[in-house]
């Protein structure tokens, strides 16, 4: 007791105390909403519940489930689809838009607004506003279509329309990632365009050489917030297409979704869930492997 | 005697013919950005412009195809009806409340964190920093399963708690990265004075840092704002009762109602744009505070 308060009179130890006080909250949120449901998950996994009758232990049955499970690849097979096309599309255009509004032209905060201002609207108005924008009878993008002399397309009833559909939906709210090339692209110093001037660079040299490497973490920290991202898509499925037709549009959380709170399968969508934390780590790992060395690092000091 | 002004004259003006064909250049590939990111303005805002335009509509003139993009008549009564149809009056209660209990449980205990991490030296500091950063690569799909089932083992299911009581518990880790940030641009020296003055590490935190970080806290609240109007997936799984519907799930239902008929669309895109409204309006009045935010979480990487 005495060396407990001997102790607490020190700065040290009165600094720990202190410094531990103010960030409890986070360590007990830590605690109550990561780790215990961390480890109920890791329980749930060898479960059959169905939150009614009591659990049973199963032991692997619900991994092995998975791999006989036609739903499950066809859920990984659009979820992947979208990410491989919606990221890399998205990404190009916001940073082209980024360039282009770089260059010194008049109205750039008007336009940064006007181009951010979808990414603000709520997920649920979003993904009605879409529905109807889409609609193959009365919607505008047929209308428009139909203007340019084109025949409508069944954007949501075809099973090859839809994802191409939601993909371009995506497309809509690039804003985001184009707000944070453009803070990065206003962050590179002139010295560097000046430098690379006088060694005869001309503009796309200059992009290649100079903008895109200086850029490399914002890159980086683009394209593992769109995978982590486009992996949980969940509004739109779930009221644009409701995962059709055909299961078209099935993506995963919504499948893992179906499971845990239609089905009640508790301890099937407590391991999807778990399938998809190890793909977005193995994803994220991959591109850390595979550009994580190309990245530069403006150095300290 | 007139010869060699001649010559001058004539080489001057070629000079300039130079200097001018260069400028008119710059002139035009300007003229071609801004062309080209007007197009892609006008194209962002299209679908937005579709759905004001279409919630004026009279119901018939909403299929009517092609569409016509200013309605004829125009008939602000779909406002009246799509808002009266549900008790839109419980709904945004409800998303007020959640709103308000969700501002004060991140704006303090975010700060209160940050204060500890960004101030206050004591062991396991930057240990319990890489936690921070860690969460907020959780995916949070991932904790949706188990944390459904803690809840319903507390028997929170259909109330609010489970959308209020957990920022209480650090705010979420982004906010607390936000605002270490920012308190550590705060002088120490004016901190030091008071700590002379015999204030405490909390009444530093109360009395210096909270009114000094006002422009950071202003961002987390917008944030905090965007996020809880614009939740779909929460009130979805844990509010079950109209009573406790908020506006987006409020406004999802809407549509489940009408689309036993034909979907009133002109009702739909009412309710839409009156829920994308205040968002907009916060968007364009805190423009300065939301913008350094977005790109703050660019430059975490």
């Amino acid at each position: 007791m005495t060396a407990i308060v001997g102790w607490l009179r020190k700065p040290a130890g009165r600094r720990n105390v202190t410094g531990y006080i103010f960030i409890a909250p986070f360590i007990l949120g830590v605690l109550l909403w990561f780790l215990i449901p961390a480890l109920t998950s890791v329980w749930l996994a060898f479960q059959d519940w169905n939150m009614i009758a009591p659990p049973e232990f199963v032991a692997l049955d619900n991994f092995k489930r998975i791999v006989s499970d036609k739903l499950f690849w066809q859920a990984l097979k659009v979820t992947t689809l979208y990410t491989a096309i919606s990221v890399p599309l998205s990404m190009v255009l916001a940073f082209s838009l980024a360039l282009l509004m770089n260059t010194k032209v008049r109205g750039i905060t008007v336009f940064r607004t006007l181009y951010y201002l979808p990414s603000i609207i709520p997920a649920v108005a979003n993904a009605i506003l879409w529905a109807w924008f889409l609609n193959s009878d009365f919607g505008l993008l047929n209308a428009l279509l139909h203007a340019i002399g084109l025949s409508k397309v069944l954007w949501l009833q075809k099973p090859a329309w839809a994802l191409p559909a939601l993909i371009l939906m995506s497309l809509w709210s690039l804003g985001g990632g184009m707000v944070i090339f453009l803070a990065g692209l206003q962050g590179i110093p002139n010295e560097f365009y000046e430098a690379a001037e006088i060694d005869g660079a001309g503009p796309w040299a200059k992009l290649w050489h100079v903008t895109i490497p200086v850029m490399s973490p914002v890159i980086f920290f683009n394209l593992i917030m769109g995978i982590i991202g486009t992996f949980q898509v969940f509004t739109a499925a779930y009221l644009i297409t409701n995962g059709g037709p055909q299961n078209a549009t099935l993506f995963y959380v919504l499948y893992l979704w179906r499971n845990a709170f239609q089905y009640l399968d508790m301890g099937y969508a407590a391991v999807l869930a778990w399938v998809l934390f190890f793909m977005i780590m193995g994803l994220t790992v991959l591109v850390f492997r595979g550009i994580g060395s190309r990245i530069y690092y403006e150095k300290a000091g | 005697m007139t010869a060699p002004d001649v010559r001058h004259s004539a080489k001057s003006s070629f000079g300039a013919r130079a200097v001018s064909g260069r400028l008119s250049r710059r002139w035009l590939s300007r003229l071609v950005i801004w062309v080209v990111l007007v197009v892609g303005a006008l194209l962002m805002l299209l679908p937005i412009l579709w759905m004001v335009s279409s919630s004026f509509k009279l119901e018939q003139k909403v299929f009517q195809f092609p569409p016509q993009l200013i309605p004829n008549p125009f008939r602000l009564a779909n406002y009246v009806d799509a808002l009266t149809y549900k008790p839109f009056f419980i709904y945004f209660k409800n998303t007020v409340f959640l709103i308000l209990m969700n501002e004060l449980a991140v704006l303090l205990a975010s700060s209160f964190c940050a204060y500890g991490f960004a101030r206050i030296r004591f062991a396991g500091r930057d240990f319990w920093f890489a936690i921070v950063l860690a969460t907020m690569m959780v995916p949070y799909v991932v904790m949706l399963v188990p944390q459904f089932v803690i809840f319903s083992r507390l028997h929170w299911i259909d109330t609010f708690l489970p959308l209020i009581v957990p920022p209480f518990f650090g705010g979420g880790a982004f906010y607390i990265f936000l605002l270490r940030q920012f308190f550590r641009t705060i002088p120490e020296e004016l901190a030091d004075a008071a700590r002379i003055d015999g204030c405490s590490e909390f009444g530093i935190y109360w009395r210096i840092m909270l009114p000094l970080a006002k422009p950071a806290l202003i961002t987390v609240a917008i944030f905090t704002f965007f996020g809880t109007w614009n939740d779909f997936m929460g009130p979805l799984l844990y509010l079950n009762s109209p009573e406790n519907f908020t506006l987006s799930i409020g406004l999802m239902t809407f549509r489940s109602a009408l689309q036993t008929g034909r979907t009133r669309w002109d009702l739909l895109m009412a309710f839409s744009t009156a829920m994308t409204l205040p968002v907009v309006v916060v968007f364009f009045l805190a423009q300065r505070y939301f913008v350094r935010g977005v790109v703050l979480s660019g430059l975490k990487g």
